[in-house]
């Protein structure tokens, strides 16, 4: 067994785990952050995606016993405390970005990843950036959308959730 | 779910190399091909030797002309940091896998790996880099073997890429779109002493240098050159993304499009 301590969307987390345990095993079945999804086990969809010192990670292809000391975010960690959506998660809201939903916990980690480092990304950057986030329903184009109105940049009525 | 299996993270390279002298052991750097293949039961070693918090292997420095990238240098920091020494490699690092696998696979566990279809190969062996472990230096014309085979040695560690930076250079990767993988990529380097290419993507044996090409770039650096020559004659993959005469074909006209970014 491996001990680690780590921080959860900003919460002290100690534990003993298995040296095989992945980061999503551990987030779903030890600390019930379920928004978590797992869609393909084989590190393709980006349904797992989540932060790791502010990195977005495929968290079905991390080991815990390697993140002694990491910080960890996860959609749960998103929203204010108050459950006020994100700028990012009141889009996809607005824009209707999902369909399933299966998909959005992972698209919502990824495209946040982006937002802060790059605040006003092209289309062109938004989709490259999505390569790893793989939608079943195959709604990318108001996912796409959702990310241009969260970053202030859908003209002609768009909600602008930045403002 | 994998085996069970044991995690260590070694501090030093000496402790590093003193683990993985146990064949029973496995090192693991990024972790984006090798926990997956775990996953997958193909491999079961008992320890994991991981060398994130081993000292000194991580990170871009410029030393002697060449630029020397740390082993678990991650792909998404020489996409970053590379851009101002050898933008052709940045740009490479920017198109593998996607963000999430940038942001955790590293450099030297791709090039330990040798994945055929792996990118970094075709820029170390076109680069003419050299390939730097614990034990000694190895020039990437002596390094690549074949499929997933390389010249280290069991337990041998790899520490360090040294890229010589050409006049110029430019990747070209033909993407299978579902694994973001090359189905085929050529790299070509562009030296004051002549031209390297290197095809990855495309052969049984791996990576390899297209001399002929190579030579008619020497004699005319102009894609004509490039277009005039017969594919190379070569055994090629062939699979359900595609046959090897059509891998073939597209080594020479992938080459032939790197030459004209080149020259644009």
């Amino acid at each position: 067994m491996h001990s680690v301590s780590l921080s959860v969307n900003g919460a002290s987390v100690q534990a003993q785990v298995e040296g095989r345990m992945l980061l999503v095993e551990f987030l779903r079945e030890r600390l019930g952050l379920t928004g978590t999804h797992v869609g393909c086990d084989t590190s393709q969809c980006g349904a797992c995606t989540v932060h790791l010192d502010g990195m977005q990670v495929k968290s079905c292809s991390v080991l815990v016993a390697e993140l002694d000391g990491a910080e960890v975010r996860t959609i749960e960690g998103i929203a204010a405390p108050d459950g006020t959506l994100s700028p990012l998660q009141a889009a996809f809201q607005a824009e209707h970005g999902l369909q399933c939903g299966y998909c959005t916990p992972g698209m919502i980690m990824s495209l946040s990843a982006l937002l802060a480092d790059n605040p006003k990304p092209s289309e062109a950057e938004i989709r490259h950036h999505l390569e790893g986030n793989i939608c079943r329903c195959t709604g990318y184009h108001n996912i796409v959308r959702a990310a241009l109105a969260a970053s202030g940049q859908l003209p002609g009525g768009g909600h602008d959730a930045s403002a | 779910m994998m085996h069970p299996l044991d995690v260590t993270l070694p501090r030093t390279l000496d402790e590093a190399v003193e683990l993985a002298q146990d064949d029973d052991n496995q090192l693991l750097s990024g972790g984006q091909t090798l926990i997956p293949t775990l996953k997958a039961r193909l491999s079961m070693p008992a320890r994991l030797i991981a060398l994130r918090a081993v000292a000194g292997l991580s990170g871009l420095r410029m030393a002697g002309g060449h630029l020397c990238i740390g082993a678990t240098t991650t792909h998404a920091t020489v996409a970053r940091d590379a851009g101002a020494h050898y933008p052709a490699l940045a740009a490479l690092a920017g198109n593998i896998g996607d963000p999430s696998v940038r942001n955790r696979g590293t450099i030297g566990g791709s090039l330990a790996n040798n994945d055929p279809s792996a990118c970094y190969p075709s820029a170390a062996l076109a680069s003419g880099a050299v390939i730097v472990t614990n034990a000694r230096e190895i020039a990437a014309d002596d390094y690549f073997l074949g499929m997933f085979e390389t010249a280290l040695d069991p337990g041998e560690i790899v520490t360090e890429l040294r890229f010589p930076i050409p006049m110029a250079a430019h990747y070209v990767k033909f993407r299978q779109p579902a694994s973001r993988f090359a189905l085929t990529g050529v790299f070509v380097a562009r030296f004051a002493t002549g031209v390297r290419v290197a095809v990855t993507g495309a052969s049984e044996s791996g990576v390899f240098r297209w001399t002929e090409a190579e030579a008619a770039l020497n004699e005319s650096f102009t894609p004509d050159a490039v277009e005039a020559l017969s594919p190379p004659a070569l055994r090629m993959i062939s699979d359900l993304h595609g046959s090897g005469e059509y891998r073939a074909h597209l080594t020479r006209v992938l080459t032939a499009d790197a030459i004209r970014a080149i020259l644009a």
